[in-house]
């Protein structure tokens, strides 16, 4: 006999953690997929976010206009150190490129770092993440119920857009051939700027949530994100945008068991299993889960 | 082959003693200035000359970027202080060691051999199934293995005091010492840069396919420098924990990940001397920026501390030679006495 409350809280945790890595992974994977770039600086899109929401919070605007400010604050991010950093570099190697990435993510943590304070800052959050509903005589956060909301839209409009606007389908195409896409007369600069602002897109509204967790923004808040979006997207397939999706959900369900059934002694080293097993999939089973095409 | 061995014979000699030179000036002259404040940077400098040194030989002929490294020379600076340390000082600082370890206590230079020894083994053992990818996945699984090493060196409170500060470690390591081991693994590197391995190993760097046509062992000779970086990594990791004497794992973590490949980017993977160039001039740089660091927050103009300026104008400049100097400072190109054009068919240059 399966105690149903038990059932429903495990589902929502393991499907709220997981919409929050499937954007965080797809975030990182559309720009991977074109660019053959693993972007270090992802996770400090995430922390710009934060940044964003802590700058905003003494301004009497609704927390709902400051949530979208600081989405657009991570886009313009992205766009930004695709701009200045990545296109100079874009031509010539694939290690130029990734370094740059690294650098920037440093210069991006140690601005914040320098501008505003090493220390931890509180986010500003809206009355209903900290409201709970009961489901099944459990108590349920209802931030948990609408990040799964927000991100099944998200992921839904996303793999609207990919499959049938015309952006989309050269994203895709970019994605699959980029040679042969700019050969076809897809503009190279126009299809790679926009991979990184839905990077900034996904990874902005990732962060709302996060930091709905978190509830504070460090400059070093980034790493985990990241780290999360590079398992996940290992996991899931690093050539299709599907096994990103899937990858963050698995990531979430295998810390969730992690959570609920390892002993305390080997919990603490739940860390070194997960990368491990990333190595082991790296080695073993490159293409992940999913296939790309 | 003969042609290319008479060639590469010369250039070898020439780069090291003009490398050397001035380095065994500037240590000279650090000693004979008394300054301790002056010795301290020269002497990290050193330090971390051979971590550059190491990864030069590794990512600068592979083309591969390694963040492992760091890991190693985590590694082998608790691998070094488990064996100097002090029975005594290993009850307070030490207190979860194991039993077996707690007795062991070896002269600092043989407990640096066996740290340097621990952390190359390892590295031997887990890296060769990795040395088969490339791109993306090659770059993932270093970063998942400079984690997997922070994570354990975290929690394993067993050999290492866990997240906590280790303290108590004797001071060994001084600016004649860590000049001494640095000159000789740029030595070292020079060498392996000409040498059949190093040939082959940039071979496959500038064209995988077309090295393993012609019989390059691409897994081997990777492996072969990947190892021999760990080892550099892990030897300076104990040189480092015997000059600093307190430590704790955040210290062989991104940030020297960061600090390090700053400096081989900056200077040049492509050589040797790129590794000896970006070293000096990060350092110079680095301790100039602190100064004025430390000045801003003496004057109190801003509410606060100054942190972060360091690492953030480091970032940018190392952007800045990535977008307008990508092969660094030299270009791939050995610093030889006397400064004339290297014949044509001896110019190594990046691509």
């Amino acid at each position: 006999m399966v105690n149903l409350g038990a059932l429903v809280q495990f589902v929502v945790d393991v499907l709220s953690l997981g919409s929050l890595y499937a954007l965080m992974a797809l975030g990182l994977v559309i720009v991977y997929g074109i660019l053959r770039l693993v972007n270090f600086a992802y996770g400090e899109l995430i922390m710009v976010a934060g940044y964003a929401l802590f700058l905003l919070s003494p301004t009497p605007l609704p927390w709902l206009v400051m949530g979208l400010l600081a989405v657009l604050v991570s886009v313009t991010t992205s766009y930004l150190t695709e701009r200045v950093a990545f296109r100079p570099v874009r031509e010539r190697s694939l290690t130029a490129m990734l370094i740059t990435s690294f650098a920037v993510g440093t210069m991006l943590q140690n601005a914040a770092t320098l501008f505003i304070s090493p220390r931890a800052r509180v986010v500003p959050l809206p009355e209903v993440f900290t409201q709970y509903v009961t489901i099944a005589e459990r108590i349920v956060p209802l931030r948990n119920l609408i990040a799964i909301g927000v991100s099944v839209v998200l992921l839904g409009l996303f793999a609207l857009l990919l499959r049938y606007s015309i952006l989309g389908i050269a994203l895709r195409a970019a994605a699959d051939k980029f040679v042969m896409t700019r050969m076809l007369g897809v503009p190279a600069n126009l299809v790679i700027g926009t991979a990184f602002a839905i990077s900034g897109l996904l990874a902005g509204t990732a962060a709302l949530f996060w930091f709905g967790r978190t509830g504070s923004v460090t400059p070093e808040i980034g790493l985990w994100p990241l780290l999360v979006a590079f398992v996940s997207t290992v996991i899931g397939g690093m050539r299709s945008l599907l096994g990103a999706v899937v990858g963050g959900y698995v990531l979430a369900l295998i810390q969730m068991v992690f959570s609920y059934f390892l002993p305390p002694g080997l919990l603490e080293f739940r860390v070194t299993f997960v990368f491990t097993l990333v190595i082991l999939i790296l080695l073993f089973r490159p293409e992940g889960l999913i296939r790309g095409r | 082959m003969e042609s290319l061995r008479r060639l590469a014979g010369q250039p070898v000699l020439g780069t090291a003693v003009t490398l050397i030179v001035p380095l065994v000036a500037l240590a000279v002259l650090t000693a004979l200035s008394g300054s301790l404040l002056l010795e301290r940077i020269v002497t990290v400098m050193f330090i971390h000359l051979i971590v550059v040194t190491g990864l030069q030989m590794f990512m600068g002929n592979s083309g591969i970027v390694s963040f492992a490294h760091i890991g190693f020379m985590g590694i082998g600076a608790y691998a070094t202080v488990v064996f100097s340390l002090d029975p005594g000082m290993k009850e307070m600082t030490l207190r979860y060691l194991y039993e077996f370890l707690k007795p062991v206590h070896l002269p600092f230079w043989m407990a640096l051999v066996v740290g340097t020894g621990i952390g190359t083994a390892i590295a031997a053992v887990i890296s060769f199934p990795l040395m088969r990818l490339h791109d993306a996945a090659a770059v993932i699984t270093s970063f998942a293995v400079l984690i997997v090493i922070h994570d354990v060196i975290v929690h394993w409170s067993e050999v290492t005091n866990g997240p906590r500060t280790l303290y108590g470690v004797e001071r060994e390591t001084f600016l004649w010492n860590s000049a001494l081991c640095a000159l000789a693994g740029l030595v070292f590197a020079v060498w392996f840069r000409e040498s059949k391995v190093g040939l082959q190993l940039r071979a496959s760097r500038d064209d995988r396919l077309a090295a393993q046509a012609i019989g390059v062992n691409m897994v081997f000779v990777r492996w072969l420098a990947f190892v021999l970086m760990c080892g550099y990594a892990a030897f300076a990791g104990g040189l480092f924990a015997h000059f600093i004497t307190s430590f704790q794992p955040g210290q062989f973590y991104l940030r020297e990940v960061f600090l390090v490949l700053a400096m081989l980017v900056i200077g040049g993977p492509g050589s040797v001397s790129g590794a000896v160039v970006g070293t000096l001039l990060v350092t110079a740089l680095r301790e100039g920026l602190r100064t004025g660091e430390a000045k801003l927050n003496l004057m109190q103009i801003i509410s606060g501390q100054v942190v972060g300026l360091t690492e953030f104008m480091l970032a940018i400049a190392m952007i800045a030679i990535l977008i307008f100097r990508p092969a660094g400072l030299m270009q791939g190109r050995e610093l030889r006495l006397p400064f004339r054009k290297a014949p044509p068919n001896a110019a190594t240059r990046e691509r």
